[in-house]
């Protein structure tokens, strides 16, 4: 097993979690110096553009490219948020952040807000995370006290606010735009885009929407610099570290700090510590329930965004769930379609109509009821909603079910023929 | 009907609302405090969040129907949420919920009868390192089995004001 530096992790203790003075002894708000007394607000965005830092919460959009499109010398009311909604099965990284080191989020998000020059941040987090809220609002508290958020920010003239915006439970809100609404106090259906929200977002003003884990890696950055951030990639074109929250069929299903490229097959075997129970390895979720399913054909590759979508899938949040030779595809996928189905918010059609009808065909070949033109409108139903929804929660269910006709059409087909589930008893 | 929320409660959210340029930021933070106080969020509850926020009840209907961890119907003094996701699932989490109904003797949505816990499925915890999992108010348990589950239900059960 190499070992990884730890920059998310390295005030992780079990049990624990590190407060002020402990994230003072390991560096703690070094970072925020340098960027207030020797940076200008264009600088630390560069920084970030320099050491290709991509979003942790799925997507993978450039940080200091969406940065940069933010109308930072605009006067007036302008937001960052902080996208603590994880919702996403199989993902819980961000909670283990939260839980360890608070301050990170906290330090990152007021660089951030310096470079954006927006003078009220919001951390939104589900409902599920209280402890997560509390420590954070410990830490703000901390922070303030010692001069490092509020008034005059360490002399620099710059000033910001922060707040904890506690939720009430649906999936949804981790979209930006339906994060926003409900932010406002609104029903939290997605917005339409554009406009985006670095032109017009929270109260219709310009704001940035970046995830917990993003965020957090900023003072980094900015201690160490983008090239040494850069560099502790092992592929080519990645950037930095990840946080890798494993669940499933795994022996150890605990969450890693790794680096960005770092091969399937090492995440399994040596951090995962093998399929359980000696079975075998048959598919996973390389990054959430949204991304398309791996086999085994697909363990070389290398944990980064562009080499897993070569494979056809996604880095996504890189919380790896893995299935093992027992597992029924079909079954899993209907688990998977069924929670978003559930937690659809009804705006669109191809959403709202659509994921049920899935559910209703996956069911109907589960059960071994299907026929062969089931798997056709299966087929139908997956080109049709895919890019078709009014966001990407859609998109994003069809993930696994296109790759399960891609990957397991002899799975599906052998329910079909033998009028039930294969792998049943 | 018992008390929605405190007076005291009352005043602290409309000073807030008043100090605050978007007073229904606060929409949620008051339907939760009704629900902690009340136990759900009845009607009135929808009512008086209005009042509070200056805004209409169907305004407040609108995001108290939206969440999941908002009930509009009466619930047991302990809710239990099931998570029903992959993670929970790949290690036998429909076992674990077919066990709570069979102890508890109800099917899902339903209240037991001496009024102390509800039983609702849930969509992931973010407890996927720890599943299966369940939640009962805001406590997160993971790695449940049987034991453990009559273990938890015998603590909050404990815990509830007769």
């Amino acid at each position: 097993m190499t070992q990884t530096p730890q920059l998310l992790f390295k005030n992780r203790r079990p049990g624990e979690t590190a407060f002020l003075q402990e994230y003072l002894k390991t560096g703690g708000y070094q970072g925020l110096k340098k960027a207030l007394k020797t940076l200008t607000p264009a600088e630390v965005v560069d920084a970030v553009k320099a050491s290709g830092l991509r979003g942790r919460g799925g997507a993978g959009f450039s940080t200091g490219m969406k940065w940069s499109f933010f109308p930072a010398d605009q006067p007036g009311e302008k937001y960052l948020v902080c996208n603590g909604d994880e919702m996403e099965p199989g993902t819980y990284k961000d909670r283990e952040l939260l839980m360890a080191d608070p301050h990170q989020l906290v330090e990152g998000m007021i660089i951030a807000a310096y470079a954006l020059q927006a003078p009220v941040g919001y951390i939104f987090i589900r409902y599920a995370y209280e402890q997560c809220s509390k420590n954070l609002e410990r830490a703000i508290a901390e922070a303030k006290q010692a001069g490092f958020l509020g008034q005059d920010i360490l002399g620099s003239n710059y000033s910001l606010e922060l707040h904890v915006h506690r939720s009430a439970g649906r999936y949804i809100l981790g979209e930006e735009t339906a994060l926003l609404n409900g932010l406002e106090g609104r029903r939290p259906n997605p917005r339409s885009k554009p406009p985006f929200p670095a032109q017009r977002g929270l109260f219709g003003k310009p704001t940035t929407v970046n995830n917990v884990e993003t965020l957090a890696n900023v003072s980094h950055i900015i201690t160490g610099g983008p090239e040494w951030y850069a560099n502790l990639a092992r592929s080519p074109k990645g950037a930095g570290t990840k946080l890798f929250g494993l669940s499933g069929h795994l022996e150890r299903t605990e969450c890693f700090e790794l680096p960005v490229g770092i091969p399937l097959r090492e995440v399994i075997e040596e951090y995962g510590g093998g399929v359980r129970g000696g079975r075998r390895f048959k598919a996973c979720l390389p990054g959430g329930a949204s991304t398309p399913y791996l086999t085994g054909a697909h363990l070389d590759v290398a944990m980064d965004f562009d080499p897993l979508a070569e494979v056809k899938s996604r880095l996504g949040t890189a919380c790896v769930t893995v299935f093992d030779e027992t597992t029924c595809m079909v079954a899993a996928t209907l688990n998977l379609n069924r929670f978003f189905a559930r937690e659809s918010c009804g705006w669109c059609t191809p959403c709202r109509d659509g994921l049920p009808l899935v559910n209703w065909l996956l069911e109907k070949i589960e059960r071994g009821e299907g026929t062969l033109e089931d798997i056709e409108m299966l087929k139908d139903q997956q080109r049709n909603i895919s890019g078709r929804a009014f966001c990407a929660l859609a998109e994003g269910a069809m993930g696994p079910v296109g790759s399960l006709l891609r990957l397991f059409m002899d799975e599906i087909e052998d329910h079909v023929r033998k009028g039930r589930c294969p792998l049943r008893s | 009907m018992a008390e929605l929320l405190p007076q005291q409660q009352v005043e602290h959210f409309k000073a807030k609302a008043a100090a605050i340029a978007h007073p229904m930021e606060l929409v949620v933070d008051v339907l939760r405090a009704i629900q902690d106080h009340h136990g759900w969020v009845p009607d009135e509850g929808v009512e008086l969040a209005a009042k509070i926020l200056g805004t209409s009840p169907l305004k407040v209907e609108e995001i108290a129907t939206f969440y999941d961890k908002i009930y509009r119907q009466p619930v047991g003094k302990r809710v239990i949420h099931v998570c029903d996701s992959i993670c929970c699932w790949t290690r036998e989490a429909e076992q674990i919920y077919a066990y709570l109904q069979q102890k508890l003797g109800i099917a899902p949505g339903e209240t037991t009868a001496d009024g102390v816990f509800t039983l609702l499925p849930s969509c992931c915890l973010g407890a996927c390192g720890k599943a299966p999992a369940l939640m009962i108010g805001l406590n997160t348990y993971g790695h449940l089995t049987r034991e453990k589950v009559d273990e938890i239900l015998a603590k909050e059960r404990s815990t509830v004001k007769t």
